[in-house]
C-alpha cells in the first residue's frame, strides 16, 4: 500500500474522521484519499488558523480531528496553537507537508521551513517526521494515542523522503 | 444588498449595547445551544450576563470564533451553535465566512457586535466604522440569512427561533463603545473542560463520583 492510504488507514483506525486543510500538491493524495471515503468528513478551509479553529471545536464538540497543510502553512498557526490549541489541552493533530528540504528549489519555502520544528518546540508540542514507510505506521498510530490520551497536539512532517517532495524540474 | 450607502441612509439601525443583548440572547435559549464568546469583551459580556455550561469563552487566538462555532456545528449537527464575535476580530478572518457559505452548516448562527473599533486596544477605529458593511460582506460570501438588527425589538424577534435548524444566520448589531466590566476566570484548560461537560462531549472520570 502507498504511504498516504496507510496513513489514512491508522487515521481510521484511531477514529480521526474530520480533516481540514488547505491545499498542498504533496498532501493531494491525502485529501483526495479523504474526500473519496464517507467515513471522513472533509473541511476546506481558507487559512490553516481556521482550520486549527475547526478542529478544536470539532474535538471539543466530541469529533477528532486533522488539520493537513504545507510548511508554509505551519508558519501561519504558531499563535492559534499557543494562545488556544495548547493552553487548552486540545490534541489536534497537525499534518505539515515538508517543503524547504532536500531538493527545494524556492529560498522562500527553505527559510519558512526552518521556522517550524525550533516554534513547536518552543511550545512543547510534540513532532514526528515522517520519513520511513517501514516505521510509519506504528510511529503515527502511538503517536495519535499517545496525543488523544495525554490531551496533547501532535503534529507529523511529511519527509520527502516518505512522500517524493517536490522536485525542480529545470 | 446592502451598501455603504444603505447603511448610511439607515437612521433606523439602532446603536445599541453589548451586555444587553448578549443578556437578551441567553434569555431565549432553550435548548442547550452551545456559545463560542470571542476574544476580550465579547466572551467577557457573555461571561457578565451570566455563566452557563454551554459556554466557551475564548482568551485568546483573535479571530478564531467562528472557526471553533462551526466546528462544534459539524461535530454536533443537532445542537444550535452560536458564535459571538467583534467586527475587528471577524475582519481579521473574513475568510470564514466563505468557508460557512459554503458548507452551509444549518445550526449555525453567527452574532457580530459591531461597535466600529478594537475597543479593548484602544479604541482604534475599524473599517466597518466608516466604509465596510459586514451583512453585505456576509450575504458575498454566501450566507443568504444575513441581517442588521434595527434595535432591540428587532433583535428579540431575530432570536426568537431553534437555533438548531434554518441555518446559517449572520446577524449584525451596531454597538455603543461600552467596555466590558468583568473578566472571565483565566484558565484556558477548565473553560475547555468545562464546556465540554456542558455539551456531553467531557471525559467521564471517578474523580467525578
Ligand atoms: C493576532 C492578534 N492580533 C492582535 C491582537 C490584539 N487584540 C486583542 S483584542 C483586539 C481587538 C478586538 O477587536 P473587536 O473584536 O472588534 O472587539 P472589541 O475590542 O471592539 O470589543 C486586538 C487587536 C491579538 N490578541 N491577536
Amino acid at each position: 500500500m502507498s504511504w498516504y492510504d496507510n496513513f489514512l488507514g491508522v487515521m481510521k483506525d484511531n477514529e480521526v474522521r474530520l480533516v481540514s486543510y488547505v491545499p498542498d500538491n504533496v498532501i493531494t493524495p491525502l485529501l483526495k484519499g479523504v474526500t473519496s471515503d464517507n467515513y471522513f468528513m472533509s473541511v476546506g478551509a481558507t487559512r490553516e488558523d481556521e482550520a486549527v479553529g475547526i478542529v478544536t471545536g470539532a474535538w471539543m464538540g466530541g469529533v477528532r480531528g486533522a488539520v493537513m497543510m504545507q510548511t508554509s502553512g505551519f508558519a501561519v498557526i504558531p499563535n492559534v496553537l499557543a494562545s488556544l490549541v495548547v493552553p487548552s489541552q486540545v490534541p489536534a493533530v497537525l499534518v505539515v507537508s515538508e517543503r524547504g528540504a532536500l531538493g527545494e528549489f524556492n529560498i522562500g519555502q527553505v527559510l519558512v521551513s526552518r521556522t517550524m520544528r525550533p516554534t513547536l518546540d518552543a511550545i512543547a508540542v510534540t513532532h514526528h517526521t515522517l520519513d520511513n514507510p517501514d516505521t510509519m505506521n506504528f510511529v503515527v498510530d502511538r503517536a495519535l494515542k499517545q496525543a488523544f490520551a495525554t490531551l496533547s497536539p501532535v503534529v507529523f512532517i511529511l519527509s520527502p523522503l516518505l512522500t517524493g517532495g517536490k522536485v525542480f524540474k529545470a | 444588498m446592502a451598501t455603504k450607502n444603505d447603511l448610511a441612509s439607515q437612521p433606523a439601525l439602532k446603536v445599541m449595547n453589548r451586555r444587553d443583548l448578549s443578556k437578551r440572547l441567553v434569555a431565549k435559549l432553550k435548548r442547550d445551544e452551545a456559545i463560542i464568546g470571542g476574544i476580550g469583551n465579547t466572551n467577557f459580556d457573555l461571561w457578565a450576563v451570566g455563566h452557563r455550561p454551554q459556554n466557551f469563552y475564548m482568551l485568546g487566538s483573535m479571530g478564531i470564533t467562528v472557526p471553533i462555532a462551526l466546528g462544534v456545528a459539524l461535530a454536533q449537527p443537532d445542537r444550535g451553535v452560536i458564535a459571538i464575535e467583534g467586527d475587528g476580530s471577524l475582519l481579521m478572518s473574513l475568510g470564514c465566512l466563505a468557508t460557512i457559505g459554503m458548507l452551509q452548516p444549518r445550526n449555525l448562527t453567527i452574532v457580530v457586535m459591531d461597535n466600529g473599533m478594537y475597543e479593548i486596544t484602544g479604541r482604534q477605529k475599524t473599517a466597518t466604522h466608516a466604509t465596510s458593511d459586514i451583512v453585505a460582506i456576509a450575504r458575498g460570501a454566501g450566507i443568504e440569512n444575513s441581517v442588521w438588527a434595527r434595535d432591540e425589538a428587532h433583535f428579540d424577534q431575530l432570536i426568537d427561533r431553534r437555533f438548531d435548524e434554518g441555518g446559517p444566520h449572520l446577524i449584525a448589531v451596531k454597538i455603543d463603545d461600552e467596555h466590558a466590566t468583568e473578566q472571565t476566570p483565566r484558565d484556558p484548560a477548565l473553560i475547555r473542560q468545562r464546556f465540554m461537560q456542558g455539551i456531553g462531549t467531557g471525559r467521564k472520570s471517578a474523580l467525578d463520583g
